[in-house]
């Protein structure tokens, strides 16, 4: 069966979306992610879409979903990646994914991450 | 082309991105109508118990566009206007499909008969 991979880099996770989503695939990816932050008690998901040329409606619920079931948690999730035209067309279809913090890259969601952990220590 | 498993969405969106970047579509128009036309495959599948969609390249003068319709002989949609608001579902998704299609594109036209089906004829000029 496919499975999208997930990353483990030191207290957080990464996972890299490269291949068109279908129903199933997006149901067995929320479950191995809340299964993954629980067993390595990861305080962050990186989730990177920078391969995704479309984001509909339904792949918008699932990215939803994910940022609020790692929250509960006790995860952070920021989406990477998302490309311009994916980003204009989210906000006409009527789907600005509020509540879900993005970062334009990998890097700048780990710098991001990072912050919002030592906010929440202090 | 036959819509009938989420399967068919993914190969039929790219079917339609091929078509867009034929007829000369910015990246910006190409996602909007690969958007809208997921959109509605998923409802046909979703609602409309499978169906079909059928593609159409426009050429008016100058002017290039892709004209997409979605049919199906599912139960029908008793009130339109109802279902083209946003955040109004039955079925459990977040009633974002039709308003979201209808938005991305630059014509939208609707029938539906309850009991015989529903067409959703969309149009996206370059």
């Amino acid at each position: 069966m496919d499975r999208i991979p997930i990353l483990k880099m030191g207290q957080f996770l990464l996972v890299t979306i490269q291949v068109d989503m279908h129903d199933q695939l997006a149901i067995t990816l929320q479950d191995d992610l809340t299964n993954r932050i629980a067993k390595e008690r990861s305080r962050g998901v990186l989730l990177d879409i920078s391969a995704l040329d479309v984001v509909d409606s339904f792949i918008g619920r699932m990215i939803a979903n994910i940022s609020s079931m790692a929250r509960v948690l006790d995860a952070q999730t920021v989406v990477v990646g998302m490309q311009p035209a994916v980003a204009i067309t989210l906000v006409e279809l009527g789907l600005p994914l509020e509540g879900v913090h993005t970062a334009l890259n990998v890097e700048k969601g780990m710098v991001l991450l990072r912050r919002q952990l030592a906010a929440g220590a202090s | 082309m036959a819509i009938r498993s989420p399967e068919d969405i993914v190969h039929m969106r790219r079917e339609v991105r091929e078509q867009a970047i034929r007829q000369g579509f910015s990246l910006v128009d190409q996602t909007k109508v690969v958007t809208a036309a997921s959109e509605l495959a998923r409802n046909i599948i979703n609602y409309g118990g499978g169906g079909e969609m059928i593609l159409q390249a426009l050429a008016e003068g100058v002017r290039k566009g892709l004209k997409l319709a979605f049919v199906d002989q599912g139960p029908g949609i008793p009130d339109i206007e109802l279902a083209l608001k946003d955040g109004y579902t039955t079925g459990g998704g977040m009633g974002l499909g039709l308003g979201g299609a209808k938005r991305l594109s630059s014509e939208f036209h609707i029938e539906s008969r309850v009991g015989a089906g529903t067409r959703v004829t969309i149009t996206r000029w370059k």
